[in-house]
C-alpha cells in the first residue's frame, strides 16, 4: 500500500520514466546552471502563463471559474514569497523562527499608514513596497539582535513569543491600529498603462505577484551562491566552526533575520494592497505554522521546491479543501454501502472537516517525506542540534 | 493595592500557575526525552477537558455543585483516573503514529506532524461538540470559601493547588525513584547508550508520552471544574503560556516546569489587576524573552544541557 | 628554559582558565617564536584543547592574557556591564524625553517623532553591538571595556585552526568548505551579489581559482565538488587544513592533526606540516600525541600536565625531563 502510494505521489522517481526524460532534463540543467537568472525568470514566465489555463481542464475546472481560481493564484503568490522569505532563515541559516507572520503583519499595517484613508495618506504602492520590506527588515534587526544568541528551541520560542505580541499590540493600541477591526479601505496600486487595479479583476495582481516572486527568486539564488550565503550554510552546518574560520555569526545570522523579515513585509504590503483591508486576526500563530509548514514540506533550502511546497499547501487548505463539496457532487460518485451505513459523499460537507483533512495532509506527507517534496539534491537540509555551549563543552571534555 | 486584594490574588496566581504547571510538565517532559516541541499538547489538554465534560454532563449527568462530600470525592476520583487515562493513551498514539516513524527524520519534520495533530485534534473536537463555548459543571460549589483577614479563599483554588503539587510530587519521586523513571532519565541524557544498556526505548518514551498527556488530562478536568466552561481552542492559548511556562523554568527541567507555570499565573493574574488584562500575553513574552536574553537557558536550566 | 631567539607571535601571559571546581588551565606562561613548529603535548586531560580554545577565542580566561603579534587580544573581561549601559543610554534618553513631552502637553507629532528616534537608535546600536567594528572595540578600551576577541575576530587577527574532532561543514563541497574559510578575504557585500556587479563576479571567479589552489596545495585533488562528509577520514582531515589555511593565517593551529591515521598517512602529512612551514612561512602550533610527530618536526616542544606546563624547550631536552617521564609513565617509572 505504502509502495503504491509512493509510486503514484512521485512519479519523478521512476526509473524508467527518469531514463526517458534524461537526455531532456540533463540539457535543462545544463542550462539553468549557466544562465540561473535567466532560467527562473523563464520558468516563472511558463508557470504564471500555464497555470490559468490548466485550471480549465478537469479535475480542476470543477471546483471554481476561471476568475476564481487566479484570484487564488494571486493569493498563493503572497504564501509563496512569504515561504521563499522563512525559507532563508529556517532552511539557510538553520534558525527555528515560529513568529514569521509578524513581519508579514508589519508590512501590511506599513502599507495600512502609507495609503489608506484611515491614516490619511495616500502614497503610490511601488515606493511603499520597499519602505514595507525596510520596516519590517528594522524590526527584524530589532528582534534577532539581542535573541539571536540563543540556541535554536529558545530561539524558536522568543520568536513564537514575538509572533504573539505583535497582533496584541496591533489588537490594542485601538487609537494607532483601529484595533479589532483593523484598518479598512487601503488605496489599491495603480500603473500608467493599466490604471488602478480593480479588485474584481484579478489578473494585474496575479501578474504583480509572479513578478515580485521571480525577483524574489532570482535574488535568493543569487545571494545563496555568494559569501554571505555560504556563510549562512556554515552557521547551519556547525556555528562553531563557522566562527572559527571568520564568520562573524551574529551579523550573519542577523542578516537571515533581515532579509527574511523584509520578503515578509514586501509580502504584507502586497497583501494589504490586494484584500483592501486588515485586522490584527489575519496574522497569527497559525499563519506562522502554515508558512513554515510550506517551507518544510517543500523540502527546506531548496528555492524551487520551496515555492511549489508554498503553492501545493496554499492550494490545498484554501482552495481544494474550501471547494470539496462542489467538486464531490461533480464526481457524480455513487453512495459506499458498507453495511452498517451508506457513506453518500455527496452528502458529506466537507466544509466542516477542512482542518482535519489539512492536518491529515500534513501528517501523511509528512510520513511519506520528511525531508519534503523537493529535497535540496545536495544538502538534505536539517536543522543541526549541536549547540554552541554543547560543542564546547565536547570539546572539554575531550580536552 | 490592601493586603486583601493582594492574597486574593496571590491565591489566584497560584491557581492559574498550577494548571500552566501541569500542562507545562507535559512539554518539558517530551522535550527532555526526544527534543521535539510538541505543538499537539496544548491540544491534548484541551480534548482532555472535554473528554471530563462528557464523563461529568453526559454519562454521569451531574449539572452543579455536589454537596455529599463522599460522592463528591468518589465523583472526582473517577473523573480524575478516567480523563487521565484516556488522554495518556490518546498521547501514546499520537506518538506511535505521527511522532515515532519521524524519529529518525530531519528535525523539523515531527514539528510539522505535531502541528498536524494539533488541527486534527481540533477538528475532531469541533465537529463532536461544535465550536460553540460550553459550559461544564463545577462540581466544587464556586463560591464556597474561609476568609483569611480580609480575603476571601475558594475551597475550589486550595482544591487545584493541591491537585497540581500532588502530582506534580507524585512525578517527581517517580522520576527519582522507579525503575521506569531512571530509564526514562538515561534516555534523556543519552538515547543510545540507554539502549545498549538494555532500556527498551520505544517503551520508555512512550510511558512518557502516557504520563505528560495523563497530566494534560487532569489539566483538562481542572478547567472544567474551576473555570466552569471549555470550547474547543482553549488547547492553543493555554498551550502556548504552558510551552512559554516551560522554557522560562528551563526546557527537560521538571521542577523548572513548575515554577515556570506558577511565575507565568502570577505575571498574568497581576496584570490584570493592574489593568492590562488585553496585555496580559505581550507581558507574559515580553518577560520570556527578557529572561531569555540575560539567562539563556531559562530560570533553572542548566548551561550544559544534560546531554553529551 | 631556553630563551626564544626570535620574537614571539603567540604569548600567553599567566594564563588560568577554570570551569566550575576544575581549574583545566593553571598559570601557564609560553610562547610561539615566529616562523617555528612548536608542539604542545601531554597526557589526556592535561589541558591541551582547553589551552587551545582559550587562543582561538572560545572562552574567556579567568586570569591572565593572551598576546598576538605584541597585541592583547585574550583576557578577563573588563568593566563589560558598561557596553550594555551605554547601549541604552540614547533609546532611553530619547524615550524618557518623549514621555516628558506627553506629560508637559506637548503636540502628539513631537512625541511620535522622539518614540521613532528612540527606535532608531536602538536598532542601530544593536546592529553596532553586533557587527563590533574596529572604531568601537577601540573606542570602547578607551572607556576601559575590554571584551575578549571572539573567535572570528581571532581570524581576522591572523589565527587560523583545525579541529580535534573534525568539523567541517559536512553538507557542503570541499570547494565550498575552503570558500567559507577564504570568508573574511573577501570583499563582496549581499548587494553585489544581488546585483551580480563585476566586482563580484570577478572575485567569485578568483576565490573558486584560489580554492581549487589550496585543495591541491594539500593534495586533494578531483574531490572539489564532492561533499565534506562524503570524504575519507585522512582526506577531511586534509580539507581542514585547506580550510584553515584559506583564511591566510600567519599562526596555524592544528588539534591532533594526525590521530587515527597510519604511519603512512602520518609520514605524509609531517611532510606537509613542513611544507606550510617552508613554502608559506607560517608559525604552527600542534597538540600531538604522537611522539614521532612531535619529535620529528617540532623546533619546540612545551609539556602540560593537570593543567601545569611542567617542561619546554628543544625536543631532546624534553625528552631527557625526568617531569615529563614521570607525568606520562607514573611516578614509579623512573
Amino acid at each position: 500500500m505504502r509502495r503504491l502510494w509512493r509510486s503514484v505521489l512521485f512519479l519523478g522517481r521512476d526509473s524508467r520514466l527518469r531514463a526517458w526524460l534524461k537526455p531532456w532534463t540533463d540539457s535543462l540543467n545544463t542550462f539553468s546552471k549557466g544562465h540561473q537568472s535567466l532560467s527562473v525568470v523563464l520558468g516563472m514566465a511558463v508557470v504564471t502563463t500555464v497555470l490559468p489555463f490548466i485550471i480549465l481542464f478537469p479535475p480542476f475546472a470543477g471546483f471554481a471559474t476561471q476568475g476564481d481560481w487566479v484570484q487564488g493564484f494571486a493569493s498563493a503568490g503572497i504564501f509563496v514569497l512569504l515561504a521563499l522569505g522563512l525559507n532563508v532563515v529556517v532552511g539557510l541559516a538553520g534558525l527555528l523562527d515560529l513568529g514569521y507572520a509578524a513581519f508579514f503583519a508589519i508590512g501590511a499595517y506599513s502599507y495600512a499608514y502609507g495609503a489608506s484613508p484611515f491614516a490619511g495618506t495616500h502614497f503610490p504602492f511601488w515606493p511603499l513596497l520597499l519602505v514595507g520590506a525596510m520596516v519590517a527588515a528594522l524590526f527584524g534587526i530589532l528582534l534577532g539582535a539581542p535573541t539571536l544568541r540563543l540556541r535554536g528551541d529558545y530561539l524558536a520560542i522568543v520568536t513564537l513569543g514575538f509572533g504573539e505580541i505583535v497582533p496584541v499590540v496591533f489588537r490594542n493600541a485601538d487609537t494607532y491600529t483601529n484595533g479589532t477591526n483593523g484598518i479598512s479601505g487601503m488605496y489599491r496600486p495603480a500603473l500608467p498603462v493599466t490604471g488602478t487595479f480593480l479588485g474584481l479583476n484579478p489578473v494585474p495582481y496575479y501578474i504583480t505577484v509572479a513578478v515580485l516572486v521571480a525577483l524574489a527568486m532570482v535574488f535568493l539564488y543569487r545571494i545563496q551562491d555568494s559569501r554571505l550565503g555560504r556563510a549562512w550554510m556554515a552557521v547551519r552546518e556547525d556555528e562553531l566552526a563557522a566562527a572559527s574560520m571568520g564568520i562573524n555569526t551574529v551579523t550573519t545570522k542577523l542578516l537571515a533575520f533581515a532579509i527574511g523579515a523584509s520578503t515578509a513585509g514586501l509580502a504584507g504590503v502586497f497583501y494589504a494592497s490586494k484584500v483592501t483591508i486588515i485586522s490584527p486576526d489575519s496574522f497569527g500563530f497559525t499563519v506562522s505554522f502554515t508558512i513554515l509548514a510550506m517551507v518544510v514540506l517543500g523540502g527546506m533550502g531548496n528555492v524551487w521546491g520551496v515555492a511549489a511546497g508554498a503553492f501545493v499547501v496554499y492550494e490545498i487548505q484554501s482552495e481544494l479543501l474550501k471547494q470539496m463539496n462542489g467538486f464531490v457532487e461533480h464526481l457524480n460518485l455513487p453512495p459506499i454501502n458498507l453495511g452498517v451505513t451508506t457513506i453518500d459523499l455527496a452528502k458529506v460537507d466537507f466544509l466542516q472537516y477542512q482542518f482535519l483533512l489539512y492536518g491529515l495532509a500534513l501528517v501523511g506527507m509528512m510520513l511519506l517525506r520528511p525531508e519534503g517534496l523537493f529535497p535540496n539534491r545536495r544538502r538534505r537540509a536539517e536543522l543541526h542540534d549541536v549547540d554552541d555551549a554543547e560543542a564546547a563543552n565536547q570539546e572539554l571534555v575531550e580536552a | 493595592m490592601d493586603v486583601g486584594t493582594l492574597t486574593q490574588q496571590l491565591v489566584n496566581a497560584l491557581t492559574l500557575g498550577a494548571i500552566y504547571a501541569l500542562i507545562a510538565l507535559g512539554y518539558t517532559m517530551v522535550y527532555g526525552i526526544i527534543e521535539l516541541i510538541n505543538f499537539a499538547h496544548g491540544d491534548v489538554f484541551m480534548v482532555g477537558s472535554f473528554v471530563s465534560l462528557w464523563l461529568l454532563a453526559d454519562f454521569f449527568g451531574l449539572r452543579g455543585p455536589i454537596n455529599n462530600p463522599a460522592e463528591l470525592v468518589g465523583v472526582l476520583v473517577v473523573a480524575f483516573v478516567f480523563s487521565m487515562v484516556v488522554m495518556g493513551l490518546v498521547g501514546v498514539v499520537i506518538e506511535r503514529f505521527a511522532y515515532r516513524p519521524l524519529r529518525n527524520a530531519p528535525r523539523l519534520a515531527p514539528l510539522i506532524t505535531a502541528i498536524g495533530v494539533s488541527f486534527i485534534l481540533q477538528n475532531i473536537i469541533q465537529i463532536w461538540r461544535g465550536p460553540a463555548q460550553l459550559n461544564s459543571p463545577q462540581l466544587i460549589n464556586v463560591q464556597a470559601g474561609f476568609r483569611v483577614g480580609s480575603a476571601e479563599v475558594h475551597w475550589i483554588s486550595v482544591f487545584v493547588i493541591a491537585i497540581a503539587v500532588g502530582l506534580i510530587i507524585g512525578l517527581h519521586l517517580f522520576i527519582s525513584r522507579t525503575r521506569m523513571g531512571r530509564a526514562m532519565r538515561s534516555t534523556a541524557l543519552d538515547r543510545e547508550a540507554a539502549q545498549l544498556m538494555g532500556v527498551d526505548i520505544n517503551t520508555t518514551i512512550a510511558v512518557t508520552f502516557f504520563i505528560g498527556s495523563a497530566l494534560a488530562g487532569a489539566a483538562g478536568v481542572v478547567q472544567g471544574l474551576y473555570y466552569g466552561y471549555t470550547f474547543f481552542t482553549i488547547g492553543f492559548q493555554g498551550g502556548l503560556k504552558a510551552f512559554t511556562a516551560a522554557v522560562l523554568g528551563g526546557i527537560g527541567n521538571t521542577t523548572g516546569a513548575a515554577l515556570g507555570g506558577f511565575t507565568i499565573g502570577f505575571i498574568e493574574v497581576f496584570a490584570s489587576q493592574a489593568g492590562y488584562a488585553n496585555w496580559s500575553e505581550a507581558i507574559v513574552f515580553s518577560i520570556l524573552i527578557l529572561v531569555l536574553v540575560f539567562r539563556p537557558t531559562g530560570l533553572l536550566g542548566q548551561p550544559t544541557a544534560e546531554r553529551g | 628554559m631556553s630563551d626564544s631567539p626570535v620574537t614571539p607571535v603567540l604569548r600567553t601571559v599567566g594564563l588560568t582558565k577554570q570551569f566550575g571546581g576544575l581549574i583545566a588551565v593553571r598559570d601557564v606562561d609560553f610562547e610561539v617564536p615566529e616562523g617555528s613548529i612548536s608542539s604542545l603535548i601531554g597526557p589526556n586531560g592535561a589541558g591541551k584543547t582547553t589551552l587551545f580554545n582559550v587562543i582561538a577565542g572560545l572562552f574567556d580566561p579567568t586570569s591572565g592574557y593572551i598576546e598576538f603579534m605584541g597585541r592583547r587580544v585574550v583576557a578577563r573581561p573588563e568593566r563589560s556591564w558598561l557596553e550594555p549601559v551605554l547601549w541604552m543610554t540614547g533609546p532611553a534618553v530619547l524615550g524618557a524625553s518623549a514621555y516628558g513631552a506627553a506629560v508637559a502637553g506637548l503636540s502628539a507629532l513631537v512625541v511620535e517623532f522622539l518614540l521613532f528616534a528612540a527606535l532608531i537608535v536602538l536598532i542601530g546600536v544593536l546592529i553596532l553591538a553586533s557587527v563590533r567594528p574596529t572604531w568601537y572595540v577601540d573606542g570602547l578600551v578607551r572607556l576601559g571595556v575590554f571584551k575578549s576577541a571572539r573567535p572570528n575576530d581571532m581570524v581576522a587577527a591572523g589565527i587560523g585552526r583545525t579541529f580535534q574532532n573534525i568539523r567541517l561543514f559536512a553538507n557542503m563541497t570541499a570547494t565550498e568548505n575552503v570558500l567559507v574559510g577564504m570568508h573574511d578575504q573577501l570583499r563582496q557585500n549581499p548587494l553585489d551579489a544581488v546585483l551580480q556587479t563585476r566586482r563580484q563576479k570577478r572575485e567569485e571567479s578568483e576565490a573558486r581559482r584560489e580554492a581549487a589552489r589550496w585543495l591541491r596545495y594539500v593534495s586533494l585533488r578531483g574531490h572539489d565538488d564532492d561533499l565534506a562528509r562524503n570524504l575519507p577520514y585522512g582526506d577531511q582531515r586534509r580539507l581542514e587544513i585547506a580550510r584553515a589555511l584559506a583564511s591566510k593565517p600567519k599562526l596555524l593551529l592544528l588539534d591532533e592533526p594526525t590521530a587515527g591515521m597510519n604511519p603512512s598517512e602520518t609520514e605524509a602529512m609531517m611532510q606537509l606540516f613542513a611544507r606550510i612551514k617552508s613554502e608559506l612561512g607560517l608559525t604552527i602550533l600542534l597538540i600531538e600525541h604522537d611522539m614521532r610527530v612531535v619529535m620529528g618536526i617540532s623546533d619546540r616542544v612545551t609539556v602540560l600536565d593537570h593543567g601545569e606546563k611542567i617542561a619546554e624547550g628543544a625536543p631532546a631536552e624534553v625528552r631527557a625531563d625526568t617531569r615529563v617521564i614521570e607525568a606520562y609513565l607514573g611516578k614509579g617509572a623512573i
